[in-house]
């Protein structure tokens, strides 16, 4: 899996029958050790509700397609969890502001 | 899956019995402001409807099996979307009305 940042929202409304329905995000891979970005943006189905700014978990390939909800939708790339906290050598380097309120 | 802007399409008379009737549309991987990516061109297959200068979202892999179209084709790149808007930090990054 991957660690990625939502950064953003998709809208498209033309979308092949089997994608209806699906939530898209936009995402930006990061370096899990700085959290800062690396790597490539990307669109993402989701399946978690992730709001913009939210670290997520993301899998890609025909694994994605194991989420709910995503069997059959032609997905390369699905949120499949918001991240809560991240710790490194140094202790905690990242740690939800929505997990309180949510909770 | 990835951004692509629709740059042209492509017409083939030999091929797979199984691409019959496909679309074939050549493809440019842009970034979130629809702006071309240095990387190279591809051809992907049309399940939506789009034409030239349209940003569409391509599913690769498995998943660009996974439309009405392609079920049983032997492709690796899907057009499963036309992408009307991109928003990100309460901006319009791409709007398809320009």
């Amino acid at each position: 899996m991957i660690l990625a940042k939502v950064i953003g929202t998709v809208v498209a409304d033309a979308r092949a029958s089997t994608l209806r329905g699906q939530l898209l995000r936009l995402v930006q891979l990061l370096d899990g050790r700085t959290l800062e970005p690396k790597g490539g943006m990307y669109v993402a189905a989701d399946v978690t509700g992730a709001g913009e700014g939210e670290l997520v978990m993301l899998s890609s390939g025909a694994s994605a397609r194991k989420a709910v909800g995503l069997q059959h939708a032609p997905v390369d790339l699905a949120i499949i969890a918001i991240i809560d906290e991240v710790a490194g050598a140094s202790g905690t380097i990242y740690r939800s502001t929505q997990k309180e309120g949510a909770l | 899956m990835i951004l692509c802007q629709v740059v042209g399409t492509a017409v083939s008379t030999r091929k797979d019995a199984q691409l019959q009737g496909a679309k074939l549309l050549v493809a440019v991987e842009v970034d979130p402001q629809g702006q071309a990516l240095e990387k190279g061109t591809m051809i992907v297959i049309d399940a939506v409807g789009a034409g030239r200068g349209d940003i569409v979202l391509v599913a690769t892999g498995s998943a660009a099996n996974l439309t009405p179209q392609t079920t049983h084709s032997p492709v690796d790149a899907t057009a499963v979307a036309i992408v009307d808007t991109v928003f990100s930090n309460g901006k319009v990054m791409y709007s398809s009305g320009g």
